[in-house]
């Protein structure tokens, strides 16, 4: 599988900072709108869809990835021209020193101020991302607000590249590569059951879509698909011995348990038995230091759900450039959609 | 009671992996309820009752989950690093046990101990041995766990006078209150509609009881858990004290309890002439707080027990506080109850 096989330069290039999805919803609602029905842009903005099944099963199954991306925020311009801004979402302010970026819908190019190295002196530590502006090359204060408008969006400038055959660079694959995934499931076969199907909104500030279209949709199951952080790097000497178990190419992730939800067991052994018939590389990831994805939000609506996380390896997340290993991709949708072809109402028994 | 207390106590069920404790309170419980089922969450609901015209619809939650770890990385050495499952506590880790599904016990111990006496490490200053010395590994890389592999506290219940000394009294020690409820209201015969659940994942967030709630949609909701004590040295400010009754919570870090279920609990006690405190806890809450703000909204409050050294494998509570509980949530659910709708 090639980058041009996938949505995923296109999906990862669009602009959707949470609570500002609209690009990435378009394109999404533009590839998926033949092959669904009941097609629908809810209040807060989730895209929300239905896969006609063959009718065998009458489970209702949720498969769900978060459109969002992490960002900026305009949240005003100083007298010099120089933007200010805030965080949408966890970013390190450790990496935004000399980043580019794109301001607002017309995607004004930008860089990160940094002092450079003939100018700095003892400056060591981190500074805090308030400390920061963006340069646009405004002269004047009123050059600047005429091109960033507070509440507009900033994206990371970063293009979508093949780095090998099958690894991949660029911005936003949490989670767009989760809803190249979907649409992979979305555009194949029917399975035994309608597919409840939502690109969700949010999720990088707390969850906030997934939680109404779960509530909307109320599912017996759902899948969430997502991303999560590779590590392969060498280790400082002093840093203590908790290496990431997650590797690049060792394929898709099944989550026992993160900070915001524990997966169904019947689920994982579901995911776990079908991986290991159709020999699909997998593998589990590491309990510690680990974020929430959209199933803390979904088990616990309404009655409760059946809820597991399905994870790609991915380096370098929260940043402009993640890396993934387009294997990976192709097994994880092998792996859930041939999940989902079985899934019976035994797996979910307690 | 207490050779069930026993039995609740000592079994296996970090949050999330509450099964084993299901299957058991199953066997409690047989022959005590009108119908039951497992919720998606894997919360044991059983029903007692049936509503009329003039009575409610009430849910009772007890946890089944208890605090615990899991296993993160196996590493170099093959010694075990984890994550916490809920609140655990540094200060409590060093020297105890831990024991896995499988039956593989395990001892924490710390990197570097006798360098570091004085220090109180951060959660991945500890490891895990499941050593067995039959290979060259320091550790045991051939050990049958794997990362992803949960393990509570390996303790043993004990009696010291009125005092029951175990881990995970916090909440079985509830379970073991609703539970015995259910059989005295085989005898006082029950006037209500209630939904007894024994709910999972409390300890990571009451991600059990909301979904619960919502199923079972209840007039009146009542939790069943410890709280904490202040009367130890130099304890936060608390007027809970074992020994003293029923602890009936006014509020807690999480909800406040509505004045008329407060007072339905305060005059069933006093009308039956059971021993109760009243509970102001600062910080912490319970399932109640979930069920409080489920669907539109429930009535609720919660009868506490009251233990020393919570999250500790020395969590302590008093037979009469206990017996207290079981008699002031019977004596409600076996009388008509007026009032508790909007404040």
């Amino acid at each position: 599988m090639a980058l041009q096989d996938t949505m995923l330069k296109q999906l990862s290039e669009a602009a959707g900072v949470s609570g500002a999805e609209d690009e990435v919803r378009q394109l999404i609602y533009d590839t998926i709108k033949d092959h669904v029905t009941d097609l629908r842009v809810d209040t807060m903005g989730n895209l929300l869809a239905v896969k006609k099944g063959t009718g065998k099963s009458s489970l209702k199954v949720m498969v769900a990835a978060h459109m969002d991306e992490v960002g900026f925020m305009v949240t005003g311009v100083d007298g010099e021209g120089l933007i200010k801004f805030a965080s949408v979402g966890g970013i390190d302010p450790r990496i935004l020193p000399a980043l580019r970026v794109h301001v607002g819908k017309d995607r004004t190019p930008g860089v990160i101020t940094w002092k450079p190295i003939h100018l700095s002196y003892k400056e060591k530590d981190v500074k805090k991302t308030d400390s920061f502006r963006i340069d646009i090359g405004a002269d004047n204060k009123g050059a600047a607000e005429g091109k960033a408008q507070l509440g507009d969006r900033i994206t990371f400038a970063s293009e979508t590249i093949a780095l090998t055959d099958n690894i991949v660079r660029g911005k936003a694959f949490d989670d767009r590569a989760g809803c190249a995934e979907l649409i992979e499931l979305v555009k194949g076969d029917p399975f035994p059951f309608d597919l409840l199907v939502a690109f969700t909104v949010q999720e990088e500030i707390g969850l906030r879509g997934a939680k109404v279209a779960a509530q909307a949709l109320n599912p017996d199951v759902a899948i969430v698909l997502e991303t999560t952080a590779a590590h392969e790097v060498p280790q400082d000497e002093d840093e203590p011995d908790i290496t990431t178990v997650t590797k690049l190419g060792h394929g898709p992730v099944i989550t026992y348990m993160d900070k915001a939800s524990i997966a169904h067991p019947g689920l994982r052994k579901a995911f776990v038995r079908v991986a290991g018939q159709l020999g699909i590389p997998h593998q589990f990831r590491s309990p510690q230091y680990a974020g929430g994805t959209d199933a803390g939000a979904i088990q616990t609506s309404m009655a409760g759900v059946a809820t597991i996380t399905i994870s790609l390896p991915c380096r370098y997340l929260h940043s402009p450039y993640l890396i993934l290993d387009l294997n990976d991709f192709q097994n994880a949708v092998k792996l859930v959609r041939a999940t989902l072809m079985q899934l019976s109402p035994s797996d979910l028994e307690r | 009671m207490k050779q069930l207390i026993k039995k609740l106590v000592e079994a296996w069920g970090p949050s999330g992996y509450e099964h084993h404790m299901r299957e058991l309170i199953k066997e409690e419980i047989k022959g005590l309820y009108d119908d039951m089922f497992v919720d998606p969450m894997g919360s044991l609901i059983c029903r007692v009752g049936t509503k009329t015209d003039s009575n409610l619809r009430i849910m009772v939650a007890a946890h089944m989950d208890e605090i615990g770890l899991m296993v993160s990385h196996i590493d170099r050495n093959g010694f075990l690093r984890f994550t916490n499952i809920g609140g655990l506590m540094p200060s409590t880790l060093n020297g105890n046990r831990v024991k896995f599904e499988n039956g593989v016990i395990g001892t924490i111990a710390v990197e570097n101990m006798w360098g570091k006496m004085y220090e109180l490490p951060k959660l991945d200053g500890f490891y895990i041995d499941v050593s067995e010395g039959l290979n060259g590994d320091s550790g045991n890389k051939n050990a049958p766990i794997q990362v992803g592999d949960p393990a509570g506290f390996h303790r043993t219940f004990e009696e010291r006078g009125n005092r029951l000394v175990a881990k995970s009294m916090d909440d079985r020690i509830g379970c073991a209150v609703a539970i015995e409820t259910m059989r005295k209201l085989k005898q006082l015969g029950c006037k209500h509609e209630v939904y007894f659940a024994f709910t999972v994942q409390e300890e990571v967030g009451l991600r059990g009881a909301r979904p619960a709630a919502h199923g079972i949609n209840p007039d009146l909701g009542i939790a069943l858990d410890v709280t904490g004590t202040g009367d130890t040295a130099k304890a936060d400010h608390m007027a809970v004290a074992l020994g003293k009754g029923a602890a009936i919570k006014v509020r807690d870090g999480g909800m406040i309890v509505p004045p008329a279920v407060k007072n339905l609990m305060v005059d069933t006690a006093e009308k039956h002439k059971i021993p109760y405190q009243l509970e102001i806890l600062n910080g912490g809450t319970t399932d109640a707080m979930a069920i409080q703000t489920a669907q539109s909204g429930v009535p609720s409050g919660c009868i506490s027990i009251p233990c020393r050294y919570v999250h500790t494998v020395n969590e302590t509570v008093d037979m009469v506080d206990v017996q207290a509980s079981v008699d002031l949530l019977a004596a409600m659910l076996s009388n008509p109850i007026e009032g508790v709708k909007p404040v």
